[in-house]
């Protein structure tokens, strides 16, 4: 037998491995595809910029309450002084940028537009991330059942998701949040807005989430490795949790990334339709309804909120491609 | 390989199977009506003795796979018996088979997929002892180890992935796995049939003397008669669905009776030049196998039969032992008595000896 041969093969090829995984440990040790897949990834120039832009808008909404305290930003106190109200525009040039009020002030009501960005990303990227969560979970859940079990579980689930699909969700939408305005579940004001944002944006988007796990998993259950846990003993929750699931981290992974900038331009929108944040909560949305009446006397305005979403969109889109390149490249 | 076979004394079989059965309905339409079946595994009989290896040929879709998971009650028979150590195991539900597990194991055909690639060789080959909830002597760690390096490979690959090894070495692991819980009965569906020809004989030989050493019994599933032609003591040869012979291996070799066997076995390549020199005649399969979802009448294998004659197509032959040790199903058979000596008449439509036996090669 020449196995001999083929493991002395294997041990020689193992050294750098090793070395690579190294710090400490004797034993070689493997590299997981995750770990391949993060060599990949920081290779990835525009990838790698994206993860480092979304991780400072995370740490800026994150940290919105604390930035504004330390800085001195506050996106609610009106300087009327600011703008000329025969104009209905900002004094000064550019939006009445200065030092004190980097990226200008509003034309309405003299607010700072940082303070009034800053404040407004924590919004949109609770309502996005939320959202995304909400989608995921169904998503996954109902994706995974269906592609398992199949059956009449999987009809059930698949005309479920033809009928979400099929759903008007802007007029859903509206009438929702036109029916809930005072209070439900002991939610009020800006905490009910963005709670119901966040159901009704998650809520119907699962189906594109449901459809990809879905379809992973029916492929996925037929590989022989099911068979041999199932030869094992092995049941259909330790199947799904165990052998499943380690293989449908990265596109669900994928794919969140790149939900949360579709759900940020339909929060946005919802925003701008009036359905969504209510001022005088800073939201980028609401930023960008407010500049769109003003466009002719403050053009500069709408571009604050604008740039905003798209760099946040942007950038996670980047993010998110470079992920899946990473993760699966044979995507390509 | 063990003598078993050669001794007359019946020896109690670890594996019985009686009838074995399996339709696969095929439903259409949005209220998934049965419009047919495939016939995958129709009406299968046969033992394994403890210690033995037995051999499973036949052409792609004949039912090997089917009749492998059927055994193993990964599927579960739609008619028929199957009886392992003398307990009828033939629709126990799936938590009743759970303590079964451990005496029946499956080696797989595909290497790339029977690895989860987001496990580690370490948690792989130690899922038998977790799922199966037996904590061997020394740790899971350990025994591991040990399988790993009895299958020839090095334990100190533990902690990798299965992507950082070639074809032969993830089948050893395959193999590792299936051997963790000491089974009495191995189900090898084509071990090798995806690795490198180069690398075939190593695996097969290491199946070899993992049996000695353990003192497993073995199905071997293959689809041609050379690769298990070493390690087999008996040989069934499977032709859609149903077992056309079932023999001894040297018999099988020497007088084949089945024309099927034959043509498959003119299909070997002979590796002794004096004994290829005996051979004059290679048999070529005309056509396709036919559909198991329509198979044809009587024998199943008329279409193709050089020797078909009307009651080729009317009657269904059945398995009977011509020789000692030897069972075939066939009106016409070679190397044995005529069964059907009355009906000469060639069936119109089959082939002739000229269009399929090209002499010498
Ligand atoms: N789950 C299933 N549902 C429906 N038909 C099936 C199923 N599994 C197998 N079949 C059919 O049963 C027949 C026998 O399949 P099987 O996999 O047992 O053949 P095989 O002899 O193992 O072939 P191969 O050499 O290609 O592996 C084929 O026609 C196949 O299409
Ligand atoms: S029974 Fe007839 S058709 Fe079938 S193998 Fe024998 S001779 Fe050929
Ligand atoms: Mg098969």
């Amino acid at each position: 037998m020449t196995a001999p041969i083929e493991t002395t093969a294997a041990s020689a090829e193992a050294q750098p491995e090793a070395v690579l995984a190294g710090a400490g440990r004797s034993q070689i040790e493997g590299r997981s595809l995750g770990q391949i897949a993060w060599t990949r990834f920081k290779r990835d120039k525009a990838a790698m910029a994206g993860g480092v832009v979304v991780v400072c808008l995370v740490l800026m909404a994150a940290l919105s309450k604390p930035i504004q305290a330390i800085f001195d930003l506050d996106p609610n106190k009106l300087n009327q002084d600011l703008v000329d109200p025969a104009l209905q525009a900002p004094k000064g040039a550019w939006g009445g940028m200065s030092w004190d009020h980097p990226l200008g002030v509003d034309p309405g009501f003299g607010r700072d537009l940082l303070a009034r960005v800053i404040e407004g990303s924590w919004v949109s990227l609770l309502v996005a991330v939320g959202a995304t969560l909400v989608s995921v979970l169904i998503g996954v859940i109902l994706g995974v059942m269906a592609g398992y079990y199949g059956g009449w579980v999987d009809s059930v689930v698949s005309r479920l998701m033809d009928t979400f699909l099929a759903f008007p969700l802007l007029l859903f939408a509206i009438s929702l949040s036109a029916s809930v305005q005072d209070g439900f579940w002991g939610l009020t004001g800006l905490p009910l807005r963005i709670a119901v944002l966040i159901f009704v944006i998650g809520f119907f988007a699962w189906p594109y989430i449901g459809r990809i796990v879905r379809a992973q998993t029916m492929s996925l259950r037929e590989r022989e490795f099911v068979e041999a846990s199932r030869s094992l003993g092995a049941r259909g929750p330790f199947i799904i949790f165990r052998e499943l699931m380690p293989n449908l981290v990265a596109p669900i992974l994928v794919y969140a990334t790149l939900l949360i900038p579709t759900n940020i331009l339909f929060e946005a929108a919802l925003s701008f339709l009036g359905v969504g944040i209510a001022p005088p909560q800073a939201s980028w949305g609401g930023m960008l309804t407010d500049a769109a009446d003003r466009y002719e006397s403050d053009l500069q305005y709408m571009f604050v909120p604008g740039l905003a979403i798209f760099i946040t969109v942007l950038a996670f889109n980047l993010l998110g491609d470079g992920l899946r390149d990473a993760l699966d490249p044979r995507s390509k | 390989m063990s003598d078993l076979t050669k001794s007359p004394d019946p020896v109690e079989p670890l594996l019985k199977v009686d009838g074995l059965v399996k339709h696969f309905p095929i439903k259409k339409g949005v209220l998934q009506r049965t419009v047919g079946a495939v016939q995958a595994v129709d009406g299968i009989s046969f033992d394994v003795r403890p210690g033995e290896t037995l051999g499973v040929v036949g052409e792609s879709g004949c039912g090997k796979s089917t009749m492998g998971r059927l055994i193993t009650r990964l599927l579960e028979p739609t008619g028929g018996r199957v009886e392992f150590e003398g307990k009828d195991i033939t629709h126990l539900s799936v938590g009743q088979m759970r303590p079964l597990r451990k005496d029946v194991q499956m080696i797989f055909q595909d290497p790339y997929s029977s690895l989860n690639p987001r496990h580690t060789i370490g948690t792989i080959v130690g899922a038998p002892f977790r799922l199966q909830r037996v904590t061997p002597e020394g740790g899971v760690k350990k025994s591991v180890q040990e399988l790993l390096s009895l299958v020839g490979l090095n334990p100190e690959h533990y902690n990798r992935y299965p992507h950082e090894f070639s074809g032969g070495q993830r089948q050893r692991i395959g193999i590792a796995r299936a051997l963790a819980l000491k089974p009495r009965l191995v189900v090898a569906d084509e071990p090798v049939s995806a690795l490198d020809v180069s690398i075939q004989a190593q695996v097969v030989n290491l199946l070899d003397d993992l049996q000695d050493e353990l003192g497993l019994t073995y199905v071997i599933i293959a689809h041609d008669l050379s690769v298990i032609r070493h390690v087999s003591d008996r040989i069934a040869v499977m032709y859609l669905g149903k077992i056309v012979e079932l023999s001894d291996r040297q018999p099988l070799y020497e007088t084949p009776m089945h024309p099927y066997t034959k043509a498959l076995l003119s299909a070997v390549p002979v590796p002794d030049p004096k004994r290829r020199a005996a051979r004059t005649s290679r048999i070529l399969l005309r056509g396709d196998v036919p559909s198991p979802i329509s198979p044809p009448s009587g024998c199943r294998f008329h279409t193709r039969c050089w020797k078909a004659t009307t009651v080729c197509k009317t009657t269904e032959p059945p398995l009977l032992e011509l020789a000692p040790a030897h069972r075939v199903a066939c009106h016409h058979p070679e190397n044995a008595q005529d069964q059907q000596p009355t009906d000469t008449e060639r069936l119109a439509g089959a082939p002739t000896q000229d269009e399929v036996v090209r002499t010498s090669e």
